[in-house]
């Protein structure tokens, strides 16, 4: 059963704030999914390699040309937060 | 009406394009209080349009003038698109997806955008963040999902396509619950640029039609290559509606036995896969009974690897840039926390969680690492029995239409997805083809093809379409 603390120390990692009763919840239902799943131990994949990419495609690279997007002004409508010299402005990252 | 007879109607001027639009605008003004299926309807912009392509005189696009819808989480440029978040509820994406910009270009005219579960997350469009969307066949029950909006849409004659994305059987599954085709292409056939991302290696966008027809019709414009999508396929794409009607006699259809005899599936959905295989063995194919041993790891597979994916994508929800921001914090994480936890449902924020836990330290090989070994074994058993057979035969779902709140225990809802996630894991194609009725319920069945095997499971879907019609 995963406990309490752990699930607020994945939240903290996910950056989630959780009420109590999220955290019970969440604590229930992860031990009830996680130990449905445990299941997949019973298959053997030694020496399997893991899939990252389903249909075998490689270095796909694209030129690196400077191209106008035509939309800077539209990206930067789109923050919910105050424009200052074409510039998102944020909280501190960073305490003195 | 079929896109063809419609297009030629449009061509010979029996039929304008406003006389069009205006019916489905009326269709959705009469159903959509009942049904939900739209999120945004675009009147005056699609009355519009249908003028100008009718003043113009030029029906000559693939798809000039035909009405259709788009999921609400593929991006339309200055209209809301909201992926049934209220993270993203007043969100107004800059540029089209690249399947939008395509159909832009083939003519057609957008009625709106469909509702859906959060960002993809569901089987039932239950976990959308504003609306429930009924199901056309009876009112009762979900329209499934996660694209149930775009099913309802179809089903109901509110449009004539609709665009989907299927990440887990979320074009399969409402199809198969609303009675109409859905088709869900190979991984990197159709391109995912604009589409919001739920699991960046399982996500695909597809088509919702009333016919097999339409959806190869709508695939030749939306399939192909696109730079700005490094995961679409170079393979050249086919006229796929000029194969449809190939004969089938000697091909091989595969019948997976650990779908046909799995426990959970209600045997009258059985009988409705016994019955498409006697239509198809009928036209000369012949059936063979193939073995997918690795079938009853596929959701701990999926579900593992889908979250872990989805965990990743949504940390670009904070606040900063776009999207939803929480009105009153202390600091930039406090910030981040509190914004989240407004803007996110609760399967997203279960979703994160199972993420996080999944791919931390610690867990992450007994987890991730773990289910991305299964799919490689679980694609190869899959690439195997496509060198014995040319396609396979099987159920959608493995039950009917189920009532809303019924699936409210989160792993009861993951495991109603047992027969469509494994198209997903191995990146193929699949096809959701209605057959026939189970009391006043239309249902069918899925085919499932090779990768790059859109031909062959649209060329069987077609055979299956005109038995049941005849």
């Amino acid at each position: 059963m995963i406990s309490a603390a752990e699930i607020r120390r994945i939240a903290a990692l996910a950056n989630l704030e959780l009420t109590p009763e999220e955290v019970a919840k969440f604590a229930h239902e992860l031990s009830d999914i996680l130990d449905f799943f445990s299941a997949l131990q019973e298959v053997n994949t030694e020496g399997v390699e893991p899939t990252a990419q389903i249909t075998g495609l490689k270095n796909i690279t694209g030129a690196d040309t400077k191209e106008d997007c035509a939309c800077s002004e539209a990206l930067l409508n789109s923050a919910p937060n105050p424009i200052q010299k074409d510039q998102i402005a944020v909280k501190a990252v960073f305490e003195e | 009406m079929p896109i063809s007879a419609l297009l030629s109607a449009y061509r010979n001027g029996t039929k304008t394009a406003t006389a069009e639009i205006t019916e489905r605008l009326v269709t959705i003004t009469k159903r959509e209080p009942e049904l939900g299926a739209f999120l945004t309807v675009r009147k005056e912009q699609a009355l519009n349009e249908g003028k100008n392509i009718d003043a113009a005189q030029d029906f000559s696009k693939p798809l000039a003038g035909i009405p259709g819808a788009i999921k609400d989480i593929i991006c339309t440029a200055g209209e809301r698109t909201t992926a049934a978040s209220k993270i993203l509820e007043n969100f107004v994406p800059p540029y089209d997806a690249t399947v939008v910009k395509k159909l832009k270009a083939a003519g057609y005219i957008s009625l709106g955008k469909t509702n859906c579960d959060e960002f993809a997350n569901g089987s039932s469009t239950e976990y959308s963040a504003f609306q429930q969307t009924k199901n056309p066949q009876d009112l009762t029950l979900v329209p499934g999902g996660s694209s149930g909006g775009s099913a309802a849409a179809v089903a109901s004659g509110e449009c004539v396509f609709a665009l989907g994305t299927d990440t887990g059987g979320s074009i399969r599954q409402p199809a198969n619950f609303c009675g109409v085709v859905g088709l869900k292409v190979t991984y990197g056939r159709v391109s995912r640029f604009g589409v919001m991302s739920y699991a960046s290696s399982f996500d695909t966008v597809g088509t919702f039609t009333q016919s097999v027809e339409d959806a190869a019709l709508v695939l030749e414009v939306i399939a192909g290559q696109d730079e700005k999508d490094s995961t679409t396929l170079a393979a050249p794409v086919p006229k796929y509606s000029a194969t449809l009607q190939q004969d089938i006699a000697g091909k091989k259809v595969g019948l997976p036995k650990e779908y046909i005899d799995a426990d959970g599936l209600d045997p009258k959905m059985r009988k409705v896969v016994i019955n498409a295989a006697e239509v198809l063995k009928k036209k000369g194919a012949q059936i063979v009974e193939i073995s997918l041993p690795l079938t009853k790891y596929a959701i701990p597979t999926y579900y593992l690897l889908v979250k872990a994916e989805a965990s990743t994508n949504f940390a670009r929800y904070d606040g900063i840039r776009f999207g939803h921001k929480t009105k009153d914090s202390g600091d930039l994480q406090d910030m981040y926390r509190k914004t989240r936890a407004e803007g996110f449902g609760p399967e997203i924020k279960r979703a994160i969680m199972m993420g996080t836990y999944t791919l931390s330290a610690g867990y992450y090989d007994a987890y991730y690492l773990k289910a991305a070994k299964v799919r490689t074994l679980i694609t190869e058993e899959y690439r195997k029995a496509f060198e014995e057979v040319d396609v396979m035969l099987a159920p959608v779902s493995p039950m009917l239409p189920f009532k809303f709140g019924e699936k409210s225990d989160p792993l009861q809802m993951y495991l109603a997805d047992i027969f469509t996630v494994p198209a997903n894991i191995a990146g193929i194609c699949g096809i959701a083809v209605p057959t026939e009725k189970i009391g006043h319920l239309r249902t069918g069945v899925q085919l499932l093809g090779p990768q790059l095997g859109e031909e062959k499971i649209l060329n069987f879907a077609w055979h299956l379409e005109q038995a049941f019609q005849e």
